[in-house]
């Protein structure tokens, strides 16, 4: 037997009107849509199948930061499965906090790439296997990249964006990753700007492009509509986790149905 | 250091979780308080010497494990003394052995494991996706009870490094990555024992064996 494929569903985690924490689901990084609460549908996930869960806290205040430490206790408390907590990780005490309330790993975007030490001093400090660098990546067909890959005869590179996909930093995505892998991150997410939500299929000439540049265990996330897509990522862009939201959370497809799927077309999955 | 004592009633033994300042000891102490343990969180030799069994867990690299612990490296050394189990999880297990690749800075200063499980921990081949991470199948190699009914069950790993002991019959079960390693160990008489991946994060099967450690406490 071998190493099985990983499939991850994932809850952005937002405060309601009432500062009461909640789960949203987007497109293209916007249009946010209520889609439940986050310590039930951790535990619904956990005895779904799901192989790993990660919850993204969008809040991006102190005030939220606070509340979410606690909806990432009460969530540890009740999934037995490995917890990535996301959001506005920017030094390395908002690491171990994040940590002591019971994650596992930490995904970390904008405060990497705004202070790439952060990476190294994780590492170095809690281990690589908990540090998991998360890139949003957005297609640009001009001459400002390092790495082209072609896309339906264009000539593409991808760009890494930071605060969700709202600024742009002219790094390229696969220098980063490089980079990111040299300083000790344990495993990479790779989110793509232009597949956000669209359910039409993952990025899969940008996760492709990722890991052919990398060791380090590559997550596919975005644009996840069925469980065809999932296949096309594991088997055309060899990616070792697909992530997915809206087609778990709408229970468009159950995890167990997807990983049937899976079985059936031949790629590993814990059953 | 702060003491974190459970309040799980009815409880079936009583297990220390040692605090020796790393990773997430949460997962740990909910699988085990549902597994049935009253569970004590604690850098205090006193409560190893008291309880029914004790955890050696741990994420993080090999020399700052083993310097952390180094402060109660001889009580955790006197609880082999009894018949009380000591279960090393992912570090924890990789700290029972002698040695680390990865503590290494040149022969004279490696850092010293505990030594209770004889060998080394040794860095997967270059070339291989590092770490090992996600869910891999047990192959049950040998009897022991906290193994039982885990054979052909799926675990959750995340490590660069895995154990290789020097004796065989050290392995109680094996994963394959790529090579096939030792995924858990234990020493001769099976009171001393770990598992590479982790109990606490590996669902229904991982429950299991957390079970199956606090039925052995319970009987020690």
């Amino acid at each position: 037997m071998v190493l099985t494929k990983r499939i991850i569903p994932c809850i952005d985690v937002d405060l309601d009107e009432d500062g009461n924490p909640a789960v949203y689901t987007g497109v293209h990084f916007e249009d946010l849509e209520y889609t439940g609460d986050p310590v039930e549908m951790a535990k619904a996930y956990n005895e779904s199948g799901a192989d790993e869960f990660v919850f993204l806290d969008i809040t991006a205040s102190a005030e939220g930061r606070e509340t979410m430490l606690d909806v990432v206790e009460r969530v540890a408390d009740e999934v037995f499965i490995p917890l990535t907590v996301g959001g506005g990780i920017r030094t390395t005490d908002d690491i171990k906090e994040t940590l002591r309330a019971g994650a596992d790993k930490v995904s970390i975007t904008t405060g990497a790439i705004e202070r790439p030490q952060l990476i190294t001093e994780g590492a170095r400090a809690f281990g690589s296997q908990c540090i998991v660098i998360s890139v949003d990546a957005r297609r640009r067909f001009d001459e400002e990249g390092e790495h082209y890959v072609d896309i339906d005869g264009e000539s593409c590179w991808f760009e890494c964006t930071k605060k969700g996909g709202r600024e742009g930093t002219g790094i390229d995505v696969l220098e980063w990753a490089s980079e990111a892998e040299a300083r000790g991150a344990g495993e990479l997410f790779v989110n793509s700007i232009d597949k956000d939500g669209t359910k039409d299929g993952y990025d899969l000439p940008l996760t492709s492009a990722v890991c052919d540049a990398v060791e380090t265990p590559v997550i596919a996330s975005s644009g996840c509509g069925s469980p065809e897509d999932m296949y096309d990522v594991f088997t055309e862009a060899d990616a070792d986790a697909g992530l997915a939201a809206s087609i778990f959370h709408f229970d468009e497809y159950s995890i167990e149905e997807t990983k049937t799927y899976l079985d059936e077309h031949d790629v590993p999955v814990r059953l | 250091m702060s003491t974190v004592t459970s309040d799980t009633e009815n409880a079936r033994a009583a297990v220390v979780v040692v605090d020796y300042g790393l990773g997430n000891l949460r997962s740990v102490t909910r699988g085990l308080e549902r597994a049935g343990a009253d569970v004590e969180i604690t850098a205090d030799p006193d409560a190893f010497a008291a309880a029914d069994g004790v955890v050696l867990p741990g994420v993080g690299a090999f020399r700052e494990g083993v310097e952390n612990a180094d402060p109660i490296r001889d009580e955790l050394l006197a609880v082999t003394e009894t018949d009380t189990p000591l279960f090393g999880i992912c570090l924890g297990m990789q700290m029972l052995l002698t040695t680390s690749e990865e503590g290494e800075t040149d022969g004279e200063s490696a850092v010293q494991g505990l030594g209770l499980v004889p060998g080394t921990n040794v860095r997967f081949a270059e070339g291989q996706k590092v770490p090992h991470m996600g869910w891999n199948e047990l192959t049950v190699e040998r009897e022991h009870p906290l193994v039982d009914g885990v054979d052909g069950k799926y675990a959750y790993f995340v490590h660069s490094y895995y154990a290789v002991p020097d004796e065989d019959g050290a392995t109680v079960a094996t994963t394959d990555y790529e090579r096939e390693f030792p995924s858990i160990v234990a020493n001769d008489d099976g009171t001393v024992f770990g598992t590479q991946f982790h109990p606490e994060k590996s669902g229904e099967t991982g429950l299991r064996i957390l079970q199956n450690f606090v039925d052995m406490c319970a009987d020690a």
